[in-house]
């Protein structure tokens, strides 16, 4: 017995030893891939547009998706912890209806932007505690709040609602000069300052690390002690209060509140998280990498505009092929790597 | 003894769950420095006790005292607290962290809010270093190190809280003797600094090995408190099973081979030349009715490649497969079980059992959908069926309507084959089916093989122990490498001949 199993094992050890190296390097290869994809497609453009290849146009990329980047951030948490959040188009749709009726009404904008702030979070915190305590899918309860922010857009007003504030509208205009002539918007500032706290709580905070332990294995970060439940909780706040920011970044952009608003935002959102390389089963995965994700969508767009004989539709046809490319490339990963 | 303080005292404990009572007014003490067994067949409540200990599951009556001081352990982190800690059979820990994350994940050193990163990595080196693991790199992912590595990590997370109590459930099950005793020489290292450790394991041996005392449970009851020293393993194996001694002489010598040999006629299956690009090449076998086929070879070396085939859950794509003389394509599991082709797979959790139904619903889902879904099966046939294979393969609880969920893994296992045998298979593949469950239930397991064969079904039987495949094989397949290497006829064949097999050719 001893023998047989001892041989046994032996010979087990052995095949699992190459496995070892495909595992370290794929823990970052998804976040190169997507990085080299963005290189290689901001080359291709400057090949074939010579006014592509400009600081402002790479800028701009952040400038018409600051929003995108912090919806992005947000999400990048609730996946990691291995779950979803559909509501977050609906959220920044409702914050930019609140936010709009509110300005319309003559309300104090910073009064405005920290009520927004607290119903994006409100709504984050209730889905957080039904996930968690109800033991229910993430996807159906964040669907059922997509339900309930979206309906409450239309009960606030069908029509579009102007935003004439002059905050907000001096948010719209204004730019911060940059050496050689470039500028960038004050949302670039707020949502690359966003990305740079959320780097700082993923990597050196103790709920950060809970963070990727409940997407590596929940029941062991449970066994191990580790709190679960506050962080399970604390994700989808986050991930509320991230779409609330978006909903006033998106109210800068585009000086109005629409129901209609920020439609499918949330999967544009999941789709920049994923093609930045985080696993949708959680776990592994890089906030810097959601960024790089949203450039990549950035620059598709800009593609299209570009050429100017495509139909804008083009780019949801882009952004599905690059997700599906991504997600079977993850596949790949995650299975040589057993 | 009785001068000190137990670490842990546990008085008059019991659990229930709907149908089943898990433990039943059991006691248990652990002194320090002391590597205490606990000892059970599965179902026992072993686990069940652990559990407990651990915070997992809440007591429905008795009282739990850590160092003269009551405990009501409601989670994992409440009895972490206490100085308990446990390192389960499965490594609980994060297989996407870092090994410097994974030890200290929870209780990271930190300045000024932010993790130390500098501080996690010496920590980490010093207590892999006591643990002699210094060649364990601490920023390595987990996932990279062997299971024998991975659970002394997780046990390096232990020293560093300074733990009283460590509970080591199976930490061998997956090791090979090297690991085993890198491992014991841990456990003794902690033992002497003094740890109290609590040790379940089936491996007698280790036991007797590593164990100063231990204490035996039997279906959910107290058995006793023994030293090691003072009881020989086989009052230890009749106490936990609860048989006399010539019994159990008796149930170990129940599977010798009894029957004739067949191997004229029609085989019911035989492959020529059946192989799977990236999997297995070559395989040719033949399985008459009433026979046993047993595979022996070492893990990874393609047996349960060649059951896949055979059962269809991958596909050949060479050689074929003929079924009572004529040519048959299986290409998937559906096909193999409507040539009567049972698969009992090494993976019992993912193999279909439904956890949250009785034990009566299980096996008569299977019947159900073996008789076509339009006939109904009357309750009183379904009682009687069901009341038979209970007690056929000795289910416990016996009772139909305990949930598949609160059953002991050999139980499972027992289960699942009973909801194959509803289906009367002609050819019986079974994968082994007798890793991580105790003696009793692994001898009542080979008995029924030998019934089964001699009632004139097929069986082929995959195991890792060579004991075990020459007790019940009537012919022995020897696979290596991906390939059938030999075959022998079992008539007076040892465990050291299939070895040489198995080694030969090597050099």
């Amino acid at each position: 017995m001893s023998l047989s199993s001892t041989l046994a094992r032996r010979a087990a050890g052995k095949t699992a030893a190459p496995r070892r190296q495909l595992r370290g390097n794929a823990r970052y290869a998804p976040t190169l891939a997507t990085l080299g994809l963005f290189l290689a497609m901001f080359a291709v453009g400057a090949g074939m547009y010579p006014s592509f290849l400009s600081g402002q146009v790479f800028l701009n990329l952040f400038i018409d998706n600051t929003f995108l980047i912090v919806l992005a951030v947000g999400m990048t948490f609730v996946i990691l912890t291995g779950g979803i959040d559909l509501s977050v188009g609906a959220v920044v749709a409702l914050s930019m209806m609140v936010a709009a009726t509110l300005l319309q009404q003559g309300w104090n904008p910073a009064a405005v932007i920290i009520l927004v702030l607290l119903i994006g979070s409100t709504l984050g915190l209730a889905m957080g505690l039904i996930i968690h305590y109800f033991d229910i899918q993430p996807f159906i309860v964040t669907l059922a709040g997509m339900f309930l922010a979206r309906g409450l857009c239309y009960v606030i007003s069908l029509d579009s609602i102007p935003v004439t504030e002059g905050f907000f509208t001096g948010m719209a205009q204004a730019q911060i000069p940059l050496p050689g002539e470039l500028f960038i918007s004050p949302g670039v500032v707020l949502a690359l300052a966003i990305v740079a706290a959320a780097f700082f709580v993923l990597h050196h905070t103790r709920f950060g690390r809970t963070v990727y332990a409940i997407g590596g294995n929940e029941n062991s970060a449970m066994l191990m002690g580790l709190p679960v439940r506050t962080t399970k909780v604390l994700v989808y706040v986050l991930s509320g209060l991230c779409s609330a920011i978006a909903g006033i970044l998106f109210s800068f952009y585009s000086l109005s509140g629409y129901s209609l608003a920020a439609q499918g935002m949330e999967l544009d959102a999941i789709a920049a998280v994923v093609i930045g390389g985080t696993l949708l089963t959680g776990g592994t995965g890089y906030v810097l990498g959601s960024v790089v994700g949203v450039l990549v969508l950035g620059i598709v767009q800009t593609f299209i505009a570009y050429d100017g004989t495509l139909s804008s539709w083009w780019t949801k046809i882009v952004i599905g092929a690059l997700l599906l490319a991504f997600i079977l490339l993850q596949r790949l990963f995650t299975r040589k790597t057993g | 003894m009785n001068e000190i303080v137990p670490v842990v005292e546990m008085t008059d404990i019991s659990i229930g769950f709907p149908g089943v009572k898990a433990l039943d007014g059991v006691g248990f003490r652990l002194f320090q420095g002391e590597v205490h067994a606990l000892m059970g067949e599965n179902g026992a409540g072993k686990s069940t006790l652990i559990k407990a200990l651990t915070g997992v599951y809440t007591i429905d009556s008795g009282t739990i005292t850590v160092l003269g001081e009551t405990k009501r352990f409601a989670a994992p982190a409440e009895s972490q607290a206490a100085g308990i800690s446990t390192v389960y059979q499965e490594v609980n820990l994060c297989p996407n962290l870092t090994v410097e994350e994974n030890v200290l994940l929870g209780r990271e050193p930190r300045r000024l809010g932010a993790i130390d990163w500098k501080a996690v990595r010496t920590r980490t080196r010093e207590v892999l270093a006591e643990l002699h693991l210094e060649h364990v790199d601490p920023g390595s992912l987990l996932s990279s190190h062997s299971i024998a590595v991975q659970q002394l990590i997780a046990i390096a997370r232990s020293v560093e809280v300074n733990a009283k109590v460590l509970i080591l459930d199976e930490p061998t099950s997956s090791l090979d003797a090297g690991e085993v005793a890198q491992l014991f020489g841990v456990i003794r290292q902690l033992r002497d600094r003094g740890v109290a450790i609590l040790f379940v394991s089936h491996f007698l041996e280790q036991v007797y090995e590593i164990s100063d005392r231990m204490t035996v449970l039997r279906n959910g009851k107290l058995v006793g408190e023994y030293l090691t020293r003072d009881l020989s393993r086989m009052s230890l194996i009749s106490k936990m099973i609860g048989k006399e001694l010539e019994a159990l002489a008796e149930l170990d010598e129940a599977p010798a081979r009894t029957r004739a040999r067949s191997g004229d006629g029609i085989p019911f299956l035989e492959t020529q030349g059946l192989g799977r690009k990236g999997s297995v090449a070559n395989v040719d076998v033949s399985i008459h009715p009433g026979e046993v086929l047993g595979l022996a070879g070492l893990l990874g070396a393609g047996r349960t490649e060649i059951a896949r085939l055979l059962f269809g859950a991958d596909k050949a794509d060479e050689g074929l497969i003929r079924i009572k003389g004529s040519e048959q394509k299986i290409r998937s599991p559906r096909a193999a079980i409507d040539q009567r082709i049972a698969f009992c797979s090494e993976d019992r959790k993912k193999e279909g059992l439904i956890g949250d139904l009785s034990v009566r619903d299980n096996l008569v889902l299977a019947m159900q959908a073996s008789r076509g879904w339009a006939r109904r099966i009357p309750r009183r046939t379904q009682d009687e069926l069901v009341a038979e294979y209970i007690e056929a393969l000795d289910i416990r609880p016996a009772n139909p309507d305990a949930l598949i969920r609160n059953l002991s893994g050999g139980n499972q296992q027992k289960v699942l084959l009973a909801r194959w045998l509803v289906t009367h298979p002609e050819l019986l593949i079974l994968d082994e089916p007798t890793r991580g469950i105790d003696i009793g239930a692994k001898t009542q397991i080979q008995k029924l093989v030998n019934r089964l064969a001699a009632e004139g079904m097929s069986v082929l039987f995959i195991s890792s122990e060579l004991e075990e495949v020459l007790r019940v094989s009537d012919r022995v397949a020897v696979i290596k490498d991906r390939a059938k290497v030999a075959e022998i006829n079992n008539d007076g064949v040892s465990v050291e001949d299939v070895m040489a097999v198995i080694a030969g050719g090597t050099q």
